[in-house]
């Protein structure tokens, strides 16, 4: 049984045999790339698979459209959420729904299903209102009213803290027992190690490996899955020196009506230092950056590089001063996609290195820059005349920090820097952070990835609705400490309610 | 079953080819509207593209051919600019308007002075009232986030009542027998834009169009800031994050293409119309929209488009003379070019496969 | 002194080209499309009606032929943007030229000849300005209360997430377009038909734009529309009482109030959805994206 399916010049899955018992929480396990989510698509109708064949309950299963799917009983959780920001919770799960009932029988079985599985949910509230957590409670009661089969789940805990996952785990342990079957896509190890029965372990589209992952190691389970020894990082050789950033009482109203206002932000980063700020997605992160890159500009007094105040220049004049920064978003934020790889070091580099003076742009220097960048961070690419939408996730990455690492700047800050990129490029780009501040430069890694925030960074703070907690060590930090302060519940938090 | 792959190249044969494609399909399909309306198709298309240029009355139609195409590639290469950053300025035909009546202004209150000065200053004031004009909806979006397409587009009517107020009141020529309009600035030298090498049709309109594709061809790709408008219009956020104030952008643009509107204005009115009437818009700035799309919002494309559009203008007036062709067929011809050219530019932005089913 | 009631029942007229137009762009904007080709639309009405009513003396007809005329003539725009990807305000540009070219051309034969007269329904008032205020709560109650209201809607705000839940998003937006198309050549058929009950080129003189406009005044709500439509039928019939009462303005500056008073407004609007944290604009979320599913 097993099933293909290729795109233009990749292979996405490529014979792939598995089976998922009733009543048995599976974990699919696998890195960024590793053909997870088209495999789960194909099951769900959205992709039709080139070869091999489905079998659900014995009997052949070949979705046409994910409402043939439903009705055949299974139900999907996405990683970004199918939700409609302005309609209803009700108006959602109707969407969800093959015949939904009226109205108001609607909001009562939602009541119900919602009290029973103890997810608390209000029917008449507005998507936009709701957390990220609630959010996806949504999609999960809209899933748990049509009886569902099979409940597949993408990724569900990549926007909980790790107490909301918790409770996560609880309800799907639950619908477990009455008999549904779980597929459960991650790459998170842990979880999987603590929650799953089984796991099926995919690389470059093929399964490795089945196993029992409570009998296995983290590490054995990540060899499997990238198929090579993780290379260490080196951590070695870097000390804290002056103060070199400043915030101080950083106060900014949400930009738009889903962001995030900051509430007196305030830290201090030091020469050869790497500060982890961590938090659930939406808290705050992007504003942060924006704070500190210029694109939103701060009350006077309020960002501090080396004494000298920034707070009122946009991102040209703190890129000059030395503070660089690198979005989360590459294609569209870091990079614009349709130019290419010289074209977009025009976006940062153009007063440091000179590729612009009074105005006009140098084009050649704009070329051998955008070379250096490359064959310093081993950037895959035909060249830089290459557009930046036609690069994978990961070598994007090592682009666009290459762009700012090798402008030298005195303090860099980068959101979520190996989001969706494959454990070799990830390596790469954080030991190039390392070797930054090895080489004096302060570095803030803002990021949702607790593993990658514990290997870096010296020490830890949570965004939490904007606020910024004190900073903690890293050093003997566990993660249901970081749990708690990612929940607000940090002891020092109260002075600021 | 076919379907699309989004291109990761440019293809530059294609973004050459895809116009021409497009004014071959429309050349097609005009023919069998025309053969449906009961003309002959293949006459009809050669009255429009082929004897203004080489037909027997070439001599008086060429030298309209420049007439004609200087304030379409004017303005066309404004809103080439502005439309590579999304920023719609649809009412470039407003600021034609106004920067025909500021610069005419000018003109009426020195008359009958000969001063060297005067056509000088109708220009820079046919370029402030454009530039006025278009800064409009520029502060209107800028301040309070209103849409400054329907804005420009809300003040080409109100530009046209105000045309038509002039030719009615302020600026009635006293000595015009109580017709509607302004004295004919062709009668009077200090203030006129006249044809300046005898048969060619190049009046001083035709030289700024001449800048304009040269200035905003630099612009657009040696300047920083015309990087920085490229990058706004296809990725906004790195563009704010590249250091770009979004409300400069929208400000530049809608200034810069409303001035290039209004000095056309200026030189249509001190030039071949002569005068302001009520019908001073003749919808070179709704035309002028299509120049600067099947001109890729390239400066160079917009020289070629703006020429190909003047051709279909002279064109059709000789189809209208020789073969008593409706004056409407030229507007449908500009609406279907545009349509095709909107259509073939999939050809650009996506390579088309066949599904392959193992 | 004018009375208020007569005047009233003007507004209603005067009003009703606009409520049927921007009703129409309303369910298109609901579903994610922007057409910014009402004006083109609202012609080709115009004059389709028009000649269907004159040729046939049935002026019913002639609304009917205008509806299905402005859904034709929205279908290359349909295909433009929900299928070969094109960008929508380039495209709803091209329908307006497109129409307001083709009215100009198909127009000649019938320029001059009057409409023939159509039986007034209750109030003295023609039976399409009553269908113009019907469609008001149908439409609000298709939009908010039905099932194909509901799925387009979750079209029109996340186009990516009905794609996943496996709704056919190019089918209700195509549907949605054909629907504003049709409503528009409605509202261009009542300017000819039942207004002016002559053939003009240009007739309809940005009452599409203004439309549009409307559409952001009401916040995207049925109840909205009508009020906008309603504060330009009211501007629209003061100005004309300000002309025939001979007022010492001339009538070029009266003839600009309703664009003005669409800028004034569209500023208004705009401003409260800009800065009022609570009410923010109820624009649908995918408005104006390029749709492409990738499978």
């Amino acid at each position: 049984m097993g099933i293909g399916k290729s795109y233009p010049g990749v292979r996405a899955n490529d014979d792939v045999s598995f089976a998922v018992e009733p009543g048995e929480i599976h974990a699919l396990l696998g890195e960024n790339g590793a053909g997870k989510s088209t495999l789960v698509k194909m099951i769900y109708g959205l992709v039709r698979p080139d070869q091999g064949q489905m079998v659900l309950n014995g009997q052949p299963h070949q979705p046409a459209d994910p409402r043939a799917a439903r009705a055949a009983g299974v139900a999907m959780v996405f990683q970004h959420f199918s939700l409609f920001d302005a309609l209803t919770v009700a108006e959602n799960i109707a969407l969800g729904m093959e015949n939904p009932p009226p109205r108001r029988q609607l909001s009562a079985r939602i009541a119900q299903v919602s009290q029973d599985f103890g997810l608390p949910l209000n029917p008449a509230r507005r998507i936009v209102t709701l957390s990220a957590g609630e959010r996806q409670r949504v999609e999960i009661i809209r899933c748990l009213l049509q009886n569902p089969r099979l409940l597949i789940m993408d990724e569900p805990t990549s926007v909980l803290t790790p107490q909301e996952a918790e409770l996560l785990f609880a309800t799907l342990r639950k619908l477990a027992d009455q008999g549904t079957a779980i597929l459960y896509i991650s790459h998170k190890l842990e979880e999987i190690r603590t929650h799953c029965d089984c796991a099926t372990i995919l690389r470059h589209g093929r399964v490795v490996d089945s196993c029992d992952p409570r009998e296995h190691s983290a590490r054995t389970l990540a060899a499997m899955m990238v198929g090579e020894e993780m290379r260490l990082i080196d951590r070695s050789g870097r000390q804290a020196g002056e103060v070199l950033l400043q915030v101080k009482a950083l106060s900014q109203p949400a930009p738009t009506a889903e962001g995030t206002a900051l509430k007196a932000v305030a830290l201090t980063l030091r020469a050869g230092e790497i500060l982890g700020i961590g938090g659930v997605a939406g808290n705050g992160q992007d504003e942060l950056l924006a704070a500190l890159s210029g694109e939103i500009r701060s009350a006077p007094g309020t960002v501090l590089l080396e004494g000298a105040d920034l707070s009122r220049l946009g991102p040209e004049g703190r890129r000059t001063a030395g503070l660089l920064a690198a979005p989360e978003d590459r294609l569209g934020h870091a990079a614009v996609p349709d130019f290419s790889l010289a074209d977009n070091t025009l976006l940062t580099a153009g007063a440091r290195k000179k590729l612009v003076r009074n105005g006009l742009i140098d084009r050649p220097a704009a070329r051998a820059y955008a070379e250096a960048v490359i064959r310093a961070f081993d950037v895959r690419t035909p060249g830089p005349g290459t557009a930046a939408k036609a690069l994978s996730g990961g070598n994007l990455q090592k682009f666009v920090i290459g762009r700012e690492v090798m402008q030298a700047p005195r303090v860099l800050v980068v959101n979520q820097p190996t989001w969706g990129v494959d454990a070799g490029a990830a390596a790469a780009v954080r030991q190039s952070l390392l070797d930054l501040a090895r080489s004096g430069a302060g570095v803030i890694v803002i990021s949702q990835d607790l593993d990658e925030i514990l290997e870096l960074s010296d020490r830890f703070c949570a965004l939490n609705e904007g606020r910024l907690s004190d900073p903690r060590p890293t050093e003997g930090l566990t993660l249901d400490q970081i749990g708690l302060m990612l929940g607000g519940a940090h002891g020092m938090e109260v002075a600021h309610l | 079953m076919i379907r699309l792959v989004p291109r990761t190249d440019s293809a530059p044969l294609l973004q050459v080819a895809t116009p021409v494609m497009a004014v071959l399909a429309t050349m097609l399909a005009g023919g069998i509207l025309f053969a449906i309306m009961g003309y002959d198709p293949v006459a009809a298309i050669r009255t429009i593209f082929w004897d203004p240029l080489f037909g027997p009355a070439a001599g008086y139609s060429r030298p309209q051919l420049l007439v004609k195409a200087a304030p379409l590639i004017l303005i066309a290469s404004g809103l080439a600019v502005g439309f590579r950053a999304g920023i719609w300025n649809i009412g470039a035909e407003g600021q034609y308007i106004i920067g025909a009546i500021t610069g005419a202004a000018v003109a009426l209150a020195a008359y009958p002075a000969q001063e060297m000065w005067i056509f000088p200053a109708m220009v820079i004031a046919g370029a402030v009232g454009g530039w006025a004009w278009g800064m409009i909806p520029a502060l209107l979006r800028n301040w309070f986030g209103a849409s400054e397409i329907l804005v420009s587009l809300m003040l080409v009517y109100v530009a046209q009542r105000i045309a038509a107020w002039m030719a009615f009141g302020p600026m009635k020529n006293p000595e015009g027998f109580g017709m509607p309009g302004s004295r004919n600035l062709q009668q009077y030298p200090a203030a006129s834009n006249p044809e300046l090498i005898a048969g060619t049709g190049a009046h001083w309109g035709v030289i700024a169009a001449a800048a304009a594709v040269l200035a905003t061809w630099f612009l657009m790709s040696r300047h920083i800031r015309g990087f920085h408008i490229r990058a706004a219009g296809i990725a906004p956020r790195a563009a704010r994050f590249a250091g770009v104030k979004p409300q400069t952008l929208v400000a530049f643009c809608l200034g810069l293409s409303g001035a290039l509107a209004g000095m056309a204005g200026l030189f249509e009115v001190a030039g071949p119309a002569g005068q302001i009437t009520d019908k001073v818009g003749v919808g070179y700035g709704f035309t002028a929209i299509i120049v600067a799309f099947l001109g890729r919002l390239h400066p160079l494309g917009t020289l070629l488009a703006g020429l190909l559009l003047a051709l279909t203008y002279i064109g059709g007036e000789l189809a209208q003379l020789t073969m008593n062709l409706p004056a409407a067929t030229v507007q449908v011809f500009q609406g279907m070019l545009l349509f095709f050219l909107l259509g073939f530019d999939l050809l650009t932005r996506f390579r088309i496969t066949r599904r392959v089913t193992a | 002194m004018i009375d208020p009631v007569a005047l009233f029942l003007l507004l209603l007229s005067a009003s009703t080209p606009i409520l049927f137009a921007a009703l129409g762009e309303l369910v298109v904007e609901r579903a994610g499309v922007l057409n910014l080709g009402v004006e083109g639309m609202m012609i080709v009405g115009a004059l389709s009606g028009f000649a269907t009513a004159y040729y046939s003396g049935n002026a019913f007809l002639g609304f009917a032929v205008a509806a299905l005329a402005g859904a034709l003539v929205a279908l290359p725009f349909a295909i433009l943007t929900q299928f070969l990807m094109s960008n929508q305000v380039a495209s709803g540009l091209a329908l307006t030229l497109f129409g307001l070219g083709l009215a100009a051309l198909f127009g000649k034969p019938v320029e001059g000849v009057k409409a023939p007269t159509m039986a007034a329904g209750p109030l003295g008032l023609n039976w399409i300005v009553w269908l113009g205020l019907a469609m008001v709560p149908a439409i609000w109650w298709f939009l908010n209360r039905s099932r194909p209201g509901l799925i387009l809607r979750g079209v029109g705000e996340n186009h990516d997430a009905a794609h996943a839940l496996g709704y056919d998003v190019r089918r209700v937006r195509l549907a949605a377009i054909a629907f504003g198309g049709a409503m528009a050549g409605i509202g261009g058929a009542f300017i000819s038909v039942a207004t002016v009950l002559q053939w003009t080129e240009g007739m309809t003189a940005g009452a599409g734009w203004i439309a549009l406009a409307i559409v952001v005044f009401s916040n995207w709500t049925a109840v909205g529309v009508l009020a906008g439509a309603w504060l330009f039928g009211g501007v629209t019939v003061l100005q004309l009482r300000l002309q025939a009462a001979g007022v010492r303005v001339p009538v070029q500056l009266l003839s600009m109030a309703p664009y003005l008073a669409t800028i004034v407004v569209l500023v208004a609007i705009s401003a409260r959805q800009k800065f009022s944290r609570r009410s923010g604009s109820a624009a649908p979320g995918s408005l104006g994206q390029d749709f492409h599913a990738l499978r």
